[in-house]
């Protein structure tokens, strides 16, 4: 049964986009609560499906105003008199007279087995163009700045020739571009230090007043075409000379910058600029803000750091000894903007490229509540952003951009089941209703979340609660349903809706219990695990967070996880772990097992490269290891290995395998660069190498200087040979996975007791 | 000729340690030339060792006439970093242009005007003597409700403009770029003049905001480190909403009550303390005004004027007709003499001393005179008053030093002395009396005190002080005559036709026909003028151009300002300094007509240019109001009435 359980996580993967970590779910709730492992799924809403065009009709919805669940292939159908029980709140419905052709050799699709998901393509309503609204920090170095102005400039190239574009430029003062004029280059200028209401804004911004006299003059339709009358977002195809143009002349912030001080940096403001000047021209409408910076907020409201260079910005030391000025004032200021850009379906993209802190920890919320990109790089002039920006505008089967905005998801469950919360890219839209559980896991007391930027990978974990009683058993043979709605503006304009409606089997855990074993799986339990524990470690502290998290155990995956970025703090900045942290409540799991556990691989002559533990004993000499963590890709040449590089042995054509060797790992790392969004870090290393470091930190300390010793007192001149068939030792106090499951066992074994 | 210009280098100039009067012909060297007795305090002061000079057989320095500042009364001193701001040598100033562009100035041609002539204008900025171009740096911004500041710096190929829309706290978005050197960025200001007209073509914004236009360039000098003059192009009640924002609160009842006076006084208390800080900052404000209604000139007169600048207005302006006045004022105000950031003390030897000070002046307190800029036509009067007495044989000795920067950015000091005799016998101090000097002190005290004063009591106070001058007159030095008599000295003997003159001027005479923007602009007028500026503008000069001899250069005799001194058969011109006005009598000479405005009789004659007036015609009843002698249309009594008046009064006085 193993093996069809495999399959059939496998096939549920590739035709809905959800994993469960339940796929046979426990009947009672009190027997569910022992299970430990919630039942919970990870959803892909917008999962690539090449093979599944969108039907182009509406869907069918129950007709209970409190359900409005939509017709799909488990509900149970009356052909002959054209009813349809809602299979979850049973309702009986009419179909709708388009239906009255069907039959039973007439279905239409979303009736068929095979559609269990499907997308519907609406043609009400005015379709709006896509929008993108730069804003760019000009407080940067010569080389970056230019970088960035160049990858801009490409970027207009990518667009769609209709969408609408506009430009925000910063530094001490806010600039906003008006990109309509033809001539003299046009801006409105914001002090950096002052916040603005969003009614100012648009006021300053001569917003309000346009739309008025349009408003009197034609009461009856103010909503068509309100972006022409914007001059600050036009369409690409209109003005891109223009901005190419300004774009190219863009200098960097002219104020001075005295000995020993920050540029002042109006980031705050900018932001709050670029929020209002959406919120007041294109309410609901997707849109994506890509705010691109070279350093930290350091004046007005969002600052992040004095402009005092003397003042490094905060540590988590800082932090923990509450020693952060500005934290809480500028998380604040953020979290507010971030909550009105969702509140209007718009995106927040970071794009930032320092050395030092830019202040990500506590901008993060623009990008987590609203979907957007968080790219951290160390420059604009690197590879790294350069192609990581270009990604996005990269486009699917259908010549599409990879990207869909305004998203709603919708959640429907069984009445056996209600939905306890949601964790991912999303904010709460505050729907309570009858499946709405008490008990939060994640963002929680609502069935509905707005998604305002995602893509065919964004992926959200959704935790229910089994709420059955357990003296009310479920009929034998019962299957409980949830339904996913996702409403959203795909990349083409269109309104598009996919319904998704799986329905898995009851059992009783305690006549049935192996079946419910068998259909557990522990990859999406790993990640629905690990996504509660960033979640709290997010809201909660450290320690406590280990401590759940141990009482929690999962074998491998939480030894790893623990030591992870996303739980541990130390040798990260806090704006390393909010990065970190932002891409693993929204990868997919494939994506999220490799961040949890890093993929390792070596290559040598005795054989294909194999995947081997991530461990100190797979660092041997004559392998070279690729090191996947998601963020980094590492090639390590062992110490033999790197010996024979320096000697040149790959340019003699009599070790032609030996450059075969070389080149092997070097092509497996193109191809992962090549899929990954953002782009890793890539690291070509070899023993004794500085960089390093990336992989030893990573590997299961198995063999540590402590124990090395402990093992007797090897002569320094022997260590070398011994290390060739051992693997080498880690310098770290970090405890060992053998030490960690010892941990563990004796744990467990005395809580049994 | 310019002053001599004494430059002690890094020692300054030598100043009375006591009072700090400055080296003067007043100082009496002693003791062999190392020690001198301060003329206004009688302090004895060690000659600084760098200074030091043997005396003559006189007791005079050696060096008496190569030494402007102990053989002249008026040279100038080069300050040191002493004298500075924050001790630092001060930057060139800078003009910025300031135009208004709502929508009817687009209309009208103003703009474009104005942007054409200050491509020409600009190439006159003013500069030192010795120099090859001017070291005084341009900006320009443009307003309607909100601001448009513009970059124009050197290497751009177009100008840019940054709008600024916070008029409620408004900021400079720009530092590098907006104050240029003219003739580095003559190509990219000549686009933007070029551009300007057109930019706002089809704008419809009606609203203008005031106070941020006047905050915007006094923060851009600010930033900028340098003093500046701000050249306003404004023509609308500023009802925008903003600071300094100003509601139509024009009230001709108000006339001849007790709350004449707050016709006069600004609207808000925001205008003055934006004078303070624009003095503070050396910022001057000339305001050229294009009003079609009532824009409340009080309001927004008195930056322009605490700041020594010139409020200029042209009523319903019309390109056609009223470009070359404007542009003439324009140019030749872009190119006076001005002198920036100014501070003005005046010392008097014992006895006496400066109580008043009237002018385009700031005063913080009792002494010290701050000016933002002074210019060539601007005149401080100083009231003096004794405390003691004063020796006939010491004399009165005043010092008047003004610090101030000039425009090429160098720290100078001005020094003006004056000694005058003193006397017992009033007599003698009749006789040296000018009643030029006094009409202009008695106008401005009188304009001064119209801010708090009910107009009647002024005009009562006015009589009362002519009439007691001349009685005093009468009892001390005339020779006993019938009380019936009216007696004057010689020197004051056209005192009571000015003093009549200067009771009609419609500012402390109200009436309905006089709008009360033009009386706030006169009175504002007034209180910058010089001795001869208010002596013509209060009793105009009326010229018969029919008796010019076109073969002399020579002006023909002034006439007196009566009706009767008119002829049918004359041409007369009269001017006052601000309005200008050709009288034609009926039968005047044809061929006089045919030489001035070539066309063959009076009848043909076209007046359409305001300041011709036939005779017998409507608009030579605003001709008369300015025959001062007579009795005047709306009031104000003939100089022969206002004679008889002034003579009861001394009768009265003398009994």
């Amino acid at each position: 049964t193993m093996a069809t359980y495999l399959e059939f996580i496998q096939q549920n993967e590739e035709r809905d986009g959800v994993r469960f970590s339940w796929n046979v779910w426990p009947s009672s709730r009190l027997e569910a609560t022992r299970m430990v492992v919630p039942l919970a799924c990870l959803l892909t809403p917008l999962k690539e499906r090449p093979d599944l065009p969108p039907v182009q009709y509406e869907p069918v919805l129950c007709s209970r105003p409190t359900c409005k669940a939509i017709l799909n292939p488990l509900c149970q159908v009356d052909y002959r008199a054209k009813l349809w029980a809602c299979n979850f709140c049973f309702q009986r419905n009419q179909f709708p007279p388009a239906y009255a052709g069907i039959s039973e050799v007439n279905q239409p699709a979303e009736l068929m087995p095979q559609f269990s998901t499907i997308e519907y393509m609406i043609q009400r309503g005015a379709q709006s163009p896509l929008i993108f609204l730069y804003v760019v920090d000009t407080c940067l170095e010569e080389d970056d700045l230019q970088a960035l102005k160049e990858s801009l400039q490409m970027s207009l190239s990518l667009l769609p020739p209709d969408a609408l574009v506009g430009l925000i430029t910063f530094g001490r003062m806010v600039q906003v571009h008006e990109l309509s004029c033809e001539g003299i280059s046009k801006s409105y200028v914001f002090r950096g230090t002052k916040d603005l209401t969003a009614k100012q804004i648009q006021d300053m911004l001569g917003l309000s007043k346009t739309a008025m006299p349009m408003q009197q003059a034609r009461p009856a339709q103010p909503q068509e075409h309100p972006f022409a009358s914007s001059r600050f977002l036009q369409p690409v195809h209109k003005i891109d000379m223009n901005l190419t143009d300004l774009l190219g002349e863009l200098q960097r912030d002219p104020w001075p910058v005295t000995q020993g001080k920050r540029p002042l940096r109006s980031t705050g403001v900018a932001l709050s600029i670029a929020v209002g000047l959406l919120e007041g021209t294109f309410p609901n409408t997707g849109a994506r803000i890509m705010l691109f910076t070279g350093g930290p907020p350091t004046q007005g409201p969002g600052m992040v750091v004095g402009d005092e260079l003397k003042v490094p910005i905060r540590s988590w030391h800082d932090i923990e000894k509450d020693n952060a000025r500005f934290m809480k004032k500028a998380t604040k200021h953020y979290e507010m903007l971030a909550n009105r850009a969702a509140t209007n379906g718009h995106c927040i993209d970071i794009y930032a490229c320092a050395l030092d802190q830019t202040g990500l920890l506590e901008m993060k919320c623009c990008t987590n509540l609203t979907g957007g990109h968080m790219v951290m790089g160390d420059s604009f002039n690197t590879s790294l952003f350069k192609q990581t920006f270009q990604r996005i505008f990269s486009k699917d089967f259908n010549g599409d951009f990879r990207m869909a905005f305004g998203a709603t998801l919708d959640v429907k469950t069984s009445r056996e089941l209600k939905i306890a919360g949601a964790i991912g890219p999303c904010v709460s839209l505050n729907v309570k209703g009858p499946c709405v559980s008490e008990n939060e896991l994640g963002v929680g007391g609502t069935s509905q979340w707005k998604i305002c930027g995602l893509d065919s990978t964004s992926t959200l974990g959704i935790y229910f609660e089994v709420v059955n009683q357990h003296n009310a058993p479920v009929p034998q043979g019962g299957r409980g349903a949830i339904q996913f709605v996702t409403q959203y503006q795909h990349a083409s304009t269109q309104r598009r809706v996919r319904v998704t409606t799986i329905a898995r089997n009851w059992a009783d855990a305690q006549s049935q219990l192996r079946h419910i074993e068998a259909a557990f799986d522990q990859e999406a339990a790993a990640v629905l695990m690990a996504r509660l524990g960033v979640f709290r470690a997010e809201s909660e502290e450290g320690p406590d967070v280990l401590r759940w998290l141990d009482r929690q155990l999962i074998r491998l995956f939480m030894f790893h996880l623990r030591r992870s970025p996303f739980l541990q703090v130390f040798n990260n900045s806090p704006d390393e772990s909010s990065y970190y942290r932002h891409h693993f409540a929204r990868q997919d799991l494939t994506q999220s097992l490799i961040m949890i556990q890093p993929i390792l691989y070596s290559y040598s002559f005795h054989g294909p490269p194999e995947p081997v533990l991530l461990d100190s004993s797979s660092i041997l000499a004559d392998r070279i290891l690729l090191m996947d963590t998601f963020f980094q890709i590492v090639i390590y040449l062992g110490e033999t290995i790197a010996q024979w590089r320096k000697a040149g042995y790959q340019d003699m054509p009599e070790y032609e395998n030996f450059k075969h060797l070389l080149q092997a790992p070097l092509d497996d790392a193109q191809e992962i660069l090549q899929a990954r969004f953002p782009m890793p870090r890539y690291i070509n290393t070899e023993h004794g190498g500085s960089q390093a470091r990336f992989l030893l930190s990573k590997v299961n300390p198995s063999q540590t200087h402590n124990n090395l010793y402990a093992w007797g007192q090897i002569p320094a001149n022997t260590f070398i040979t011994e290390f060739q068939e051992t693997g080498a030792p880690i310098l770290t106090d970090d405890v060992s996975l053998q030490v960690f499951m010892d941990h563990l066992k004796k744990l467990a074994v005395s809580s049994a007791s | 000729t310019p002053l001599y210009l004494v430059n002690h280098g890094e020692n300054g100039p030598v100043r009375c340690n006591r009072c700090k009067a400055y080296m003067c012909p007043f100082m009496q060297f002693i003791e062999g030339g190392r020690r001198y007795q301060c003329g206004f305090c009688n302090c004895v002061n060690d000659v600084p060792p760098f200074y030091f000079q043997h005396l003559d057989h006189m007791g005079r320095r050696l060096d008496h006439y190569e030494k402007p500042e102990l053989s002249l009364g008026s040279y100038e001193f080069v300050a040191t970093l002493d004298y500075c701001r924050k001790n630092k040598p001060p930057n060139p100033p800078a003009f910025i242009f300031m135009i208004d562009v709502s929508y009817s100035n687009i209309k009208n041609g103003l703009v474009k005007l104005i942007c054409e002539e200050l491509k020409t204008v600009l190439e006159r900025l003013p500069k030192e003597e010795q120099e090859e171009t001017s070291a005084i740096r341009v900006g320009f911004i443009t307003y309607n409700k909100v601001l448009h500041f513009f970059n124009v710096k050197s290497n751009l190929a177009q100008p840019q403009m940054m709008v600024v829309t916070d008029v409620g706290e408004v900021f400079v978005p720009l530092l590098d770029g907006f104050l240029v050197n003219y003739q580095e960025s003559q190509a990219v200001i000549h686009n933007l003049l070029d551009q300007i007209p057109e930019m706002f073509a089809d704008s419809n914004e009606n609203e203008t905001v005031f106070a941020p236009v006047i905050q915007a360039g006094m923060e851009a000098l600010k930033a900028a480190e340098c003093p500046g003059k701000l050249f306003i192009f404004h023509s609308s009640l500023p009802t925008a909403e903003a600071p300094g924002k100003l509601k139509n609160r024009d009230d001709k009842k108000l006339i001849n009550t007790d709350k004449e006076k707050t016709l006069f006084q600004p609207q808000t208390t925001g205008y003055e303390s934006l004078a303070k800080d624009c003095v503070a900052h050396g910022c001057c404000v000339t305001l050229f005004l294009f009003p079609n209604q009532y824009v409340d000139v009080a309001s927004l007169g008195l930056v322009p004027q605490l700041t020594g600048g010139t409020l200029y207005k042209y009523n319903n302006f019309q390109v056609q007709l009223d470009s070359q006045q404007f542009l003439n004022d324009l140019r030749s105000d872009i190119e006076k003499k001005i002198g920036f950031d100014a501070i003005m003390r005046v010392r008097t030897s014992t006895g006496f001393r400066a109580t008043d000070f009237f002018g385009g002046i700031f005063m913080n307190n009792t002494t010290d005179v701050e000016m933002a800029a002074i210019d060539c036509d601007k005149a401080v009067t100083v009231e003096f008053k004794h405390d003691d007495k004063l020796g006939e044989d010491s004399g009165a000795l005043i010092q008047c030093a003004v610090l101030y920067t000039t425009v090429s950015g160098q720290r100078r000091l001005r020094i003006h002395n004056l000694g005058l005799n003193c006397s017992s016998q009033l007599a003698d101090v009749y006789k040296s009396c000018e009643t030029d000097a006094l009409i202009n002190f008695f106008a401005k005290s009188a304009f001064k005190a119209v801010l708090h004063q009910p107009l009647k009591v002024i005009r009562e106070i006015l009589v009362n002080q002519t009439a007691h001058m001349l009685a005093c007159y009468r009892k001390n030095c005339a020779s006993p005559s019938a009380t019936s008599q009216l007696i004057l000295p010689d020197s004051m003997k056209v005192l009571p036709v000015y003093m009549n003159s200067l009771l009609k001027n419609c500012v402390l005479l109200g009436r309905p026909e006089i709008s009360t923007d033009e009386r706030a602009y006169q009175r504002q007028l007034v209180m910058t003028m010089g001795v001869a500026d208010s002596q013509l503008f209060f009793y105009p000069q009326l010229l018969p151009i029919h008796t010019l001899d076109v073969k002399s250069t020579a002006l023909p005799a002034a006439v007196r300002c009566s009706e009767s001194r008119l002829s049918e058969e004359g041409i007369f011109l009269l001017a006052n300094g601000l309005h200008m006005f050709l009288w034609l009598g009926v039968s005047s000479p044809p061929e006089l007509i045919q030489g001035i405005f070539n066309v063959p009789s009076f009848a043909h004659v076209n007046t359409n240019m305001l300041t011709i007036v036939k005779q017998r015609e409507q608009p030579e009843m605003l001709f008369r109001q300015f025959l001062v002698e007579d009795k005047g249309l709306y009031g104000g009594s003939s100089y022969v009435d206002f004679l008889c008046c002034v003579h009861k009064e001394i009768c009265q006085l003398l009994n």
